[in-house]
């Protein structure tokens, strides 16, 4: 059963991959790459990494796979021309894959697995604790400052990107909320009272 | 025959499929009731009468609609996406009842009982927004698109706040479990035992969010009729609309659930003594979405640009300060330590 489910996520991680790069609609690749964070979230569940898996949908294909389809489909390029100049770096890219290829084939054919290592690669904590509860003690525990170190860095980035783009337009019309909000219908309506026939 | 199910794969799967049904089909059912009480109580505070035609009562309207919608002819625009275009509402449906898995109706009443319930239905509701960014990307058509376009805003802004408030929740209780969540508000003092008192003004934010998230009246942005004439759904007809019209009812009623389970506590009693049990649980269901059928009837929509300055600069911050406030108060036990339920055997 589980292993059904590792080949059927597995081969979607692959398949939604590959038609991110082969399609030819940049809106179907940021879909096909959906599916792809999809079932990478699915690989984890199944290694025992529920919090892992939770983030990463959450994360990735809730708020960052939307705002890549946000500029994708905002942005009006002609993927097709950019892709035909992609042939000119066809084979740098071969040559990386290759090499990246042969990587692999040498990590798992002439690399040798302890037997006790391969059982704890699905087991990595106390079977007592959840894997929740053990990011937590790693992450606020153990390496706390590093930690906040992190949330720092993005922060910093984070105001990077808001001065970058902030700029005060005097040409531009703006919504007063406290002057909405102190109106009172007194002064913003005044009821008359028309007689037939007449006009005011 | 117990061995059958139990022991071999086959039975196994059988047994999932069985109970998907057993939660799927009274919850589809319950819903065509629901969509009839929402259209009767919209009625009732305009002094209007509502459906009241097709059987007693017009009970049976929303099963004559349904009939209606499925027999009318689906029409693709020309120039749209159609794979795009049919997944779409498929991905709106599915999605909001996916989250149902997870959901308990009853003490161990679970499809699934995950230790990360809560943040599995909280990934599964952003994930809903695909549905009406395709749905309005896939029509190739300008309404629609900044339909889509509004809501997916609209939708991500909301569920930062929603995400914030249930951190609150998840720390007063220190289980993402909805068994767990809801066993921290046994006790014996009925609903005073509760999280609306403790987390109350995050009950009110929670429930504006979830109007917001869920694209309801005063927030229906995304298909403002006056601006946009249905946003994402101008050019959808037929099924792929019914489709989508389910997956909006069907994550209301979830909302429904959430509030329930976190903040009125699920299936326990509210008067101690009386029995725990499923009803309890409909109850409370049944009435946050009176309270959703009566927002949409008594408020006028939001704007645009006072939508999103409510999610991130009020909301945003008041959830955030919120999260740091109940951490103090769970840690050190403040307020004879009601919002660190798991000292008093949660």
């Amino acid at each position: 059963m589980s292993v059904f489910a590792f080949y059927l996520f597995a081969i979607s991680v692959i398949a939604g991959g590959l038609f991110t790069v082969i399609s030819r609609n940049p809106v179907h690749s940021v879909l096909w790459l959906i599916l792809s964070f999809l079932s990478a979230a699915g690989l984890f569940v199944l290694l025992g990494a529920e919090f892992v898996a939770m983030l990463l949908v959450i994360v990735y294909v809730g708020a960052v796979a939307v705002l890549f389809l946000f500029v994708v489909m905002m942005l009006d390029v002609d993927f097709a021309e950019l892709k035909a100049e992609m042939a000119k770096y066809m084979p740098l890219a071969l040559l990386i894959g290759l090499v990246i290829l042969m990587q692999f084939v040498m990590a798992f054919g002439v690399w040798e697995f302890n037997v006790g290592a391969e059982g704890l690669r699905t087991q990595v904590t106390d079977v007592a604790v959840t894997n929740t509860a053990a990011l937590g003690l790693i992450l606020y525990d153990d390496y706390f400052l590093l930690f906040q170190l992190a949330g720092l860095i993005l922060l910093v980035a984070m105001i990077g990107a808001i001065v970058l783009t902030l700029r005060h337009r005097g040409d531009v019309k703006r919504q007063n909320v406290v002057a909405q909000m102190m109106r009172d219908p007194a002064k913003a309506m005044e009821l008359k009272d028309v007689k037939p026939g007449q006009g005011l | 025959m117990a061995d059958f199910f139990f022991n071999t794969t086959l039975g196994a799967i059988l047994l999932i499929v069985g109970q998907i049904f057993l939660v799927v089909i009274p919850l589809l059912v319950a819903l065509a009731f629901l969509m009839y009480a929402d259209r009767k109580i919209w009625a009732s505070v305009q002094l209007r009468r509502g459906p009241n035609v097709v059987g007693v009562y017009g009970l049976l309207q929303s099963f004559a609609d349904f009939g209606k919608y499925i027999v009318k002819e689906i029409v693709v625009p020309a120039g749209a996406d159609r794979p795009v275009f049919f997944l779409a509402p498929m991905i709106s449906l599915v999605m909001a009842l996916v989250a149902w898995a997870v959901i308990p109706f009853n003490d161990g009443w679970v499809l699934s009982d995950i230790n990360v319930a809560i943040l599995f239905v909280f990934a599964v509701s952003s994930l809903e927004v695909y549905g009406v960014i395709m749905g309005g990307w896939a029509s190739n058509s300008k309404y629609p698109f900044l339909g889509s376009l509004r809501s997916a805003a609209q939708m991500i802004s909301y569920e930062v706040s929603i995400g914030l408030i249930i951190i609150g929740v998840i720390i007063s209780t220190g289980s993402m479990n909805f068994s767990g969540i809801v066993a921290a508000q046994h006790g014996d003092f009925g609903l005073l035992n509760w999280y609306w008192l403790p987390h109350f003004p995050m009950l009110i934010l929670f429930f504006i969010s979830a109007l917001a998230e869920t694209n309801r009246p005063p927030f229906d942005l995304p298909e403002a009729e006056s601006e946009l004439v249905a946003g994402y759904q101008v050019e959808y007809s037929s099924t792929p609309f019914l489709l989508f019209m389910i997956g909006e009812l069907v994550a209301v009623v979830l909302m429904c659930a959430l509030i329930s389970l976190m903040f009125f506590g699920g299936w326990l009693s509210p008067i101690p003594g009386l029995p725990h049990g499923i009803f309890w649980m409909i109850a409370k269901m049944g009435l946050v979405f009176f309270f959703f059928s009566l927002i949409k009837a008594i408020t006028p929509r939001y704007r645009y640009d006072q939508l999103m300055r409510l999610g991130w600069k009020v909301f945003l911050p008041f959830s955030l300060f919120w999260v740091v406030f109940v951490a103090f108060a769970a840690k050190f036990e403040w307020f004879w330590g009601i919002y660190a339920r798991w000292t008093l055997g949660g």
